[in-house]
């Protein structure tokens, strides 16, 4: 044992002599962000799409039925403007496992990146690696750091999300009552956003009866959604309302509460897919949910890449660029293009939706 | 002797040839798998688990399992990241850091040596524990502004081969060199192949083991320090399951689960081929399924390859060959 106190000994003197100087937070706050690759090039609205561009979709994980959609639809997209799209992606949705696919991406000289990032910063390193290689980068559905993409594709404000979801979920309790929010990853960029306008919604005087009780996180992962609410609802006898801003998380609450007691008695909204949740509308767990369309996100997406590689657009506010069947839509501030207002499904319209 | 060296040789020697074969397979049918840059990405993917896979060989030829290196990664980041926004130089964090590594392994290192504890029910019990101070450290909170000199070193190369990789090269020459040249490493593989014997013999059984447990987590550590730094993001969820890779390279690498037996390179030799395997299959755009598939497969044929082996030896030469020494490489 004699070692032990010796290596304790230098290794805490070190520790003492680094704290004495070394790169502290502070001193980082002055270094700017990289700059990113400023667009060099100008910007030529009337330049055809290129014919053939290989698009790759990343999505946060594969066999996630929102992405599949979203995907497809890029893929729609792709096949509208004769380009070749594929989707490749972790199982997982842990941080950092997506950073592989984006450096295999980048040997495979695709021409875009279309990802929804796991970890707004971890994704970025590779991300410009794969910018500084040409490939042009397009976040939807969750951003990474503004210098790692050149376009995000926002699905709605998240202002009129976030709000919306305590409106709706508000009308149905009368404004009454303990809530709780059921989200994905603790890091997950858009739901974190979301669930800190539903606060900001909430601190308004017409919901000073409404409380929000926890935030709960169920990862993405429908078994962990399932226990997380069955928790809520344990801890919380008397929670009136779950607002779940993940398509996994609103699904498996649901299943939960369809086969429990508290049917009825917990509303549940959120954001999920009519072809999920049409048998929980359908025998009264849940009255309303939101979503956009995961379909037109994928498209759009795919489209804007196209325009970017093309040279249509370089990324600045105020450029516009043709969508197909969408329209089109122009660059907003920060590089970020948005996709519409989401809409509200119920017993009266879900059937008319089918993805 | 001389057939169990050749034995030994013909193990690695096999690995090698694997990795050669995917190695020339991929080169030839995967796109831009050839690539410098490819062959860094590859490299710069496997650093973590060269990292802790080397203590862990040691570890596993004493007879013992370390599964909370994954953990102990992650608990690193998490402090990594609470010390950071606390306003620490990142000098003397990364300090910090590798004597929380080296603490975990302790706590491990005495119940396994002091109270007599098997160490796989230890480890996974540490393996969850430390994932839960991890997440009590730092809660979801993601701590990303590094300072770019250093997550810059850490994702960069020196011409294809990246600094991590030779942070580990260099680790894995000096332990190596332990292991296979001196006699503390002789001590290792007879404690590994008899315990009883080797603490008759003179050699001290628990401090050994206690220090390669603390060695191996001060590794955990520095590959959390490694992890945070490329990803330049700090997180409590950082390297979960990364442990099951680390085995895998471990026994791939023709390390004996049951203790005695085993080298460094072989195990090197193992993460390669693990390496290689991964990116080519990501390239030719095999989904992920296919691809944890592939690993649990090679896992188990690495345990059942040698025992297989093994067996059709023993039943050729049961009564040609006296009992000997296995583990020893000369």
């Amino acid at each position: 044992m004699s070692l032990l106190p010796k290596i304790t000994t230098i290794v805490l003197t070190g520790a003492m002599l680094a704290a004495c100087g070394g790169t502290t937070k502070n001193d980082t706050k002055t270094e700017t962000s990289a700059s990113a690759s400023s667009a060099a090039a100008a910007a030529n609205p009337n330049a055809p799409l290129k014919e053939g561009l290989k698009i790759a979709f990343l999505p946060k994980q594969i066999n996630n039925p929102y992405f599949t959609i979203a995907d497809k639809g890029g893929s729609d997209a792709a096949s509208a403007f004769k380009g070749v799209s594929k989707e490749v992606g972790p199982s997982d949705a842990s941080a950092s496992s997506q950073v592989s696919y984006i450096n295999t991406l980048t040997q495979q000289k695709q021409d875009a990146i279309v990802i929804s990032a796991n970890d707004a910063n971890a994704v970025v390193p590779a991300l410009k690696t794969a910018r500084a290689a040409g490939i042009k980068v397009v976040t939807y559905d969750s951003d990474s750091a503004p210098d790692g993409r050149d376009l995000f594709i926002n699905q709605a404000s998240p202002e009129d999300l976030g709000r919306t979801e305590v409106q709706v979920l508000a009308k149905q309790l009368g404004n009454k009552g303990k809530i709780a929010v059921l989200s994905a990853t603790p890091n997950a960029t858009n739901q974190n956003t979301w669930i800190d306008f539903m606060k900001d919604e909430l601190k308004k005087p017409e919901y000073k009866d409404m409380q929000l009780v926890k935030v709960a996180y169920g990862n993405d992962d429908d078994q962990k959604s399932f226990t997380e609410t069955q928790g809520l609802i344990k801890s919380y006898p008397d929670l009136k309302g779950i607002i779940s801003p993940t398509t996994v998380g609103i699904a498996a609450a649901a299943r939960y509460l369809s086969g429990s007691s508290s049917k009825g008695k917990v509303a549940l909204t959120g954001l999920g897919t009519p072809n999920q949740m049409r048998k929980f509308v359908k025998d009264g767990t849940v009255k309303e949910f939101e979503l956009w369309s995961p379909a037109d996100l994928g498209y759009l997406a795919a489209y804007a890449a196209a325009a970017l590689v093309s040279g249509q657009i370089t990324g600045k506010e105020g450029e516009k660029f043709s969508a197909g069947k969408l329209g089109d839509k122009s660059v907003g501030k920060d590089g970020v293009v948005l996709l519409g207002p989401p809409t509200v499904f119920n017993a009266e319209n879900i059937d008319k939706f089918n993805f | 002797m001389m057939d169990l060296k050749n034995r030994l040789v013909s193990w690695e020697g096999a690995l090698l040839v694997l990795l050669l074969g995917a190695w020339l397979v991929a080169s030839a049918s995967v796109e831009g798998f050839a690539s410098t840059s490819n062959i860094s990405f590859l490299l710069l993917d496997v650093s973590e688990i060269a990292l802790m896979a080397i203590p862990l060989t040691l570890v596993v030829i004493t007879g013992e399992i370390d599964l909370s290196i994954a953990s102990t990664l992650g608990l690193t980041s998490a402090v990594i990241g609470k010390l950071w926004n606390a306003g620490l130089s990142i000098e003397s964090i990364f300090v910090i850091a590798l004597v929380v590594g080296a603490a975990c392994g302790l706590v491990n290192g005495l119940l396994v040596t002091r109270l007599g504890l098997s160490s796989l029910a230890v480890t996974i019990g540490t393996l969850a524990l430390y994932r839960g101070l991890a997440y009590i450290t730092l809660g979801d909170q993601a701590v990303a502004d590094f300072p770019s000199n250093y997550t810059g070193w850490s994702t960069g190369s020196i011409g294809p081969i990246p600094h991590p990789i030779l942070l580990a090269a260099v680790l894995a020459a000096l332990v190596g060199v332990i292991l296979h040249a001196t006699p503390l490493g002789r001590s290792v593989f007879a404690l590994g192949y008899n315990e009883e014997a080797a603490y008759f013999a003179g050699i001290r059984v628990k401090r050994i083991k206690l220090g390669l447990f603390v060695a191996s987590g001060m590794f955990a550590s520095l590959a959390g320090i490694v992890y945070t730094l490329r990803y330049s993001s700090a997180r409590a969820d950082n390297g979960t399951g990364l442990e099951l890779a680390v085995v895998a390279a471990v026994l791939l690498g023709g390390v004996s689960f049951f203790g005695g037996r085993g080298t460094l390179p072989g195990v090197l030799t193992g993460v390669l081929v693990f390496g290689v395997l991964r990116n080519a299959l990501i390239l030719a755009d095999v989904s992920n399924e296919v691809l944890n598939f592939v690993t649990g497969l090679l896992l188990i044929s690495s345990v059942l390859a040698p025992n297989l082996a093994r067996f059709v030896r023993n039943s050729q030469f049961r009564r040609s060959s006296p009992p000997r020494m296995e583990g020893t490489l000369s």
